[in-house]
């Protein structure tokens, strides 16, 4: 049985559509239910929802043998994991933003407000920059209209709530898409599927 | 001794311990604290950088072993021309990643020092696919070889950053941004690009292996699977060059060992020649460390019952009619606790009451 995590909300359910259309498909995943695991015995799959950000976690410990994670996961927790396809979907970037016509003064330093504290002391450390970093869990752009940082480190996808916050992208860190992942270990005993399974979902792009 | 109660890593530990003797392998027992200098000036070397350290009487700073090959070559002296075997089964102490917390690790393997030959290379991966089939036979050793990966990377000119990046990428057989490095330094990757989508037995990967220049050490690796494949390892022993070792210490072949079930590997090794080099030793060195801390997750019968037989008395039972209950039904191996009230949250096979008539069976749930 292969198990596969998928990120909960509409990255999901796009996943899934090229799943199924691959041939890995599980009707009972698309049917309103509380169930929280949906199985094709005949195929010998199994799907089930996480939080995004988790999916990394239940495939690097095994619990899911594959999953699709966003890159800004990947880079964030760094988990031991393969990489194996970019699903070329749910595109954004990793960005700094701040309030439009904001200077940065080198002499100070750089108070970065971000759920992705990795990435962003990697960033400032890759081009020297002394940072403090202010870890939050939500409503990140809320940061620097209180002053509680001068910058922030996120995702944007379209801009469109940056712009009505006054806020401006200053630099483009990385761009962001979602990617095939596989447990190490399971790769190794359930190749032939795993491999085919990025074949035909190449075959789609 | 019956191995009934022995849990899966100690009866790996007894079966592990025959095999390498068998081979010649001596055991090595060492001290549990190493000067931390030792592990300072190799930290690349290690799994984790976090060392539990503390003063001994004398001043020195100490450490908690967190590896055990560093301390074999400090405590070897020299060999002249032979190959040293041993093999050891000891405690590290480390936080691996994703934990908060040190955890002490049982940790067995074996290192061969000396003059080490392809034959040396082939016996220690023997062993290896040995050790795991003590576990189970449903393994994996998949093999790389750093000649190999390492030749067609330096065939571009790479600066480090970027051959750095090119080998993470290779570690996680991402084509995708491999492609991405392709575009972005306007270089050719295709040949690293193809040995990154190679996997699987010597047969599979004889195609992509013939193609390429480096002939010393594709013919070795060809040499070696072959001898591995032709002792019955077919199917076990594959070739996979997203076996990424630190190139600083390791050389030539490099190896882990997965079993189906566990989710990450349980066996790793290779050969560390630029480690001894590093610590002006002339000789090389093969060796590999088994994780058996891993494998209590197939150890599923263990949580099974907390005992066979659970045997209720009262106050006005007769400790001879307890202690022969016990006697009873502690026969062929199983186990008994005696109670005086149902222990809460545990499970037993069979609920024994014991009464003025006798022992009466309450529940049977085997």
């Amino acid at each position: 049985m292969l198990n596969i995590a998928l990120p909960k909300g509409r990255l999901g359910e796009n996943v899934y559509s090229l799943f199924e259309k691959a041939g890995f498909e599980c009707p009972e995943v698309t049917e309103k239910s509380r169930k929280l695991i949906f199985e094709n015995a005949e195929k010998g799959i199994r799907y089930f929802w996480v939080k995004p950000s988790d999916v990394a976690i239940y495939v690097e410990r095994g619990a899911a043998d594959i999953g699709v994670a966003g890159k800004d996961i990947l880079l964030e927790y760094e988990p031991d994991v393969y990489e194996l396809f970019d699903l070329n979907i749910g595109n954004c970037n990793m960005a700094v933003a701040s309030i439009a016509g904001f200077r940065d003064n080198p002499q100070k330093t750089l108070r970065v407000a971000t759920k992705f504290s990795n990435i962003a002391k990697r960033y400032y450390s890759s081009i020297g920059r002394d940072i403090d970093i202010i870890h939050l869990n939500g409503s990140i752009e809320l940061a620097p209209l209180l002053n509680l940082s001068d910058v922030i480190v996120d995702i944007v996808e379209t801009g469109s709530t940056l712009k009505a916050n006054n806020l401006k992208v200053i630099n483009t860190i990385f761009p962001i898409s979602a990617r095939l992942i596989a447990n190490k270990s399971s790769y190794k005993f359930n190749d032939t599927v795993i491999n085919e399974l990025v074949s035909r979902l190449a075959k789609q792009q | 001794m019956n191995s009934v109660y022995l849990k899966d890593e100690e009866k790996a530990i007894f079966a592990l311990r025959a095999l390498y003797q068998k081979y010649g392998y001596m055991p090595y027992k060492m001290c549990k604290f190493e000067e931390y200098d030792l592990y300072l000036k190799n930290k690349d070397f290690l799994i984790s950088d976090n060392i539990i350290t503390f003063t001994d009487t004398d001043g020195r700073l100490m450490a908690l072993k967190p590896d055990v090959t560093l301390s074999i070559i400090k405590n070897f002296n020299d060999i002249n021309g032979s190959v040293k075997r041993v093999y050891y089964n000891e405690n590290v102490y480390r936080a691996p990643k994703g934990t908060e917390n040190f955890k002490e690790i049982m940790q067995s393997g074996l290192e061969c020092i000396g003059n080490i030959d392809d034959y040396t290379i082939y016996e220690v991966l023997m062993l290896a696919a040995e050790s795991l089939n003590t576990v189970s036979c449903d393994y994996v050793i998949d093999i790389s070889h750093l000649g190999i990966v390492s030749s067609i990377i330096d065939e571009q000119d790479l600066s480090d950053e970027i051959k750095k990046q090119v080998m993470k990428c290779i570690g996680e057989k991402n084509l995708s941004e491999l492609c991405a490095i392709e575009k972005r330094e306007n270089i050719d990757l295709s040949k690293v690009k193809e040995l990154n989508a190679t996997y699987g037995s010597l047969d599979k990967v004889l195609p992509f292996l013939n193609s390429l220049s480096c002939t010393k050490e594709v013919t070795q690796l060809i040499k070696i699977l072959t001898a591995l494949e032709k002792s019955g390892y077919k199917g076990k022993v594959r070739i996979d060059f997203s076996i990424i070792s630190d190139m600083k210490y390791y050389n030539g072949f490099v190896f882990k060992g997965f079993i189906n079930g566990i989710p990450s590997s349980v066996l790793s090794g290779g050969q560390y020649d630029r480690l001894m080099k590093k610590m002006k030793r002339n000789e090389q060195a093969i060796g590999f460390a088994i994780y058996l801390d891993m494998l209590e997750i197939l150890d599923e019968n263990s949580q099974a019952y907390d005992a066979d037989t659970v045997i209720l008395y009262d106050e006005n039972t007769d400790i001879d009619a307890v202690n022969e209950a016990v006697k009873r039904f502690s026969k062929n191996g199983k186990s008994v606790t005696a109670q005086r009230i149902l222990p809460e949250n545990s499970r037993f096979k069979q609920v024994v009451k014991l009464s003025k008539g006798g022992a009466e069976i309450l529940e049977n749930n085997a």
